[in-house]
């Protein structure tokens, strides 16, 4: 059995309130390390067996039509053992 | 004249919107989210509300409901189409308007009356008003922040296809105070705000969004 891994991120340009919020909070915790944050959204998708390169570029798709939207969202597909 | 106002699991505006458009002289039809039926109507208003709780992004699993195929192939020929907050937010999740609504920028859920000027009277939904006027109806959201590429805003610019604009302070981030868009044939129409519940001073703070259902019908008579 294999995991693939579709992590989503905001683009760049697109203001991302909730890193904005955590980024606030983190020094006010004593955490001072952080330059900025930006939060995504990460699926993980269990299959049977290890994936086909036919198989990813399913997810690859299934990814641009459901999972992110790219007007304003950028994705990324790997496969995690 | 028949306007389907649509029902998702977890819409919440659909017997309001329906109110509006009986008061404005149309007959209001349910549409069911899991019809692939229009039921003859003339016209399709996407009421606001939480459709599948939000889930993924708002609007984007709505967008592929059986319903969704049905009134995407009738607005890309020439059906008036309405989305109202949610319904705005499905109607750029299926790339019938573009752009995207996103987190309000300080994060809060607003709800609140809100003053708007009417920057176009050229739509099919927005011809009862007269350019410049100002409105005050509801808004009510968490994810009304209108984004967009600058190309796509300075088209949106260039082409007339803003509908209406915040006026005082912007209350979510919306780029360029967008508060609704057209299409370039300005029969599908998007606003976060909610004119649906301001048809009548009895119930709402004004009746200054009934304009949104009378012109759908002068459009139609016409």
């Amino acid at each position: 059995m294999a995991k693939i891994v579709v992590d989503v991120m905001l683009k760049p340009e697109i203001l991302d309130p909730q890193g904005v919020a955590v980024s606030a909070a983190l020094p006010r915790l004593g955490f001072t390390f952080a330059k900025s944050v930006r939060q995504g959204k990460r699926f993980e998708i269990e299959i049977d067996g290890d994936p086909t390169p036919a198989q990813l570029a399913e997810v690859e798709k299934a990814a641009e039509k459901l999972l992110a939207n790219p007007v304003i969202e950028t994705f990324t597909v790997r496969v995690e053992k | 004249m028949k306007v389907g106002v649509v029902t998702f699991p977890g819409t919440l505006d659909d017997r309001d919107a329906a109110r509006a458009a009986t008061y404005a002289g149309t007959t209001a039809i349910s549409l069911w989210h899991n019809d692939a039926d229009l039921k003859g109507v003339d016209a399709v208003i996407l009421p606001g509300g939480f459709s599948y709780g939000d889930y993924l992004r708002c609007g984007a699993i709505s967008r592929f409901a059986p319903v969704m195929e049905k009134i995407i192939d009738a607005a890309n020929g020439g059906m008036p189409l309405l989305g109202i907050c949610n319904g705005f937010q499905v109607l750029c999740e299926a790339h019938l308007l573009p752009g995207a609504l996103t987190r309000n920028h300080e994060l809060h859920f607003l709800c609140r009356d809100q003053k708007l000027e009417i920057t176009n009277n050229q739509t099919t939904w927005t011809s009862s008003y007269k350019v410049g006027q100002e409105i005050v109806i509801p808004l009510k959201n968490g994810e009304g922040s209108f984004q967009c590429d600058d190309a796509t805003l300075a088209a949106l610019e260039g082409e007339g296809r803003i509908i209406a604009r915040y006026v005082g302070e912007n209350p979510n981030g919306s780029r360029n105070k967008i508060a609704g868009i057209t299409n370039e044939r300005g029969n599908v129409v998007g606003l976060m705000p909610h004119p649906e519940h301001a048809i009548d001073p009895l119930t709402g703070p004004t009746a200054d969004g009934l304009g949104f259902f009378t012109s759908v019908l002068i459009a139609m008579v016409k």
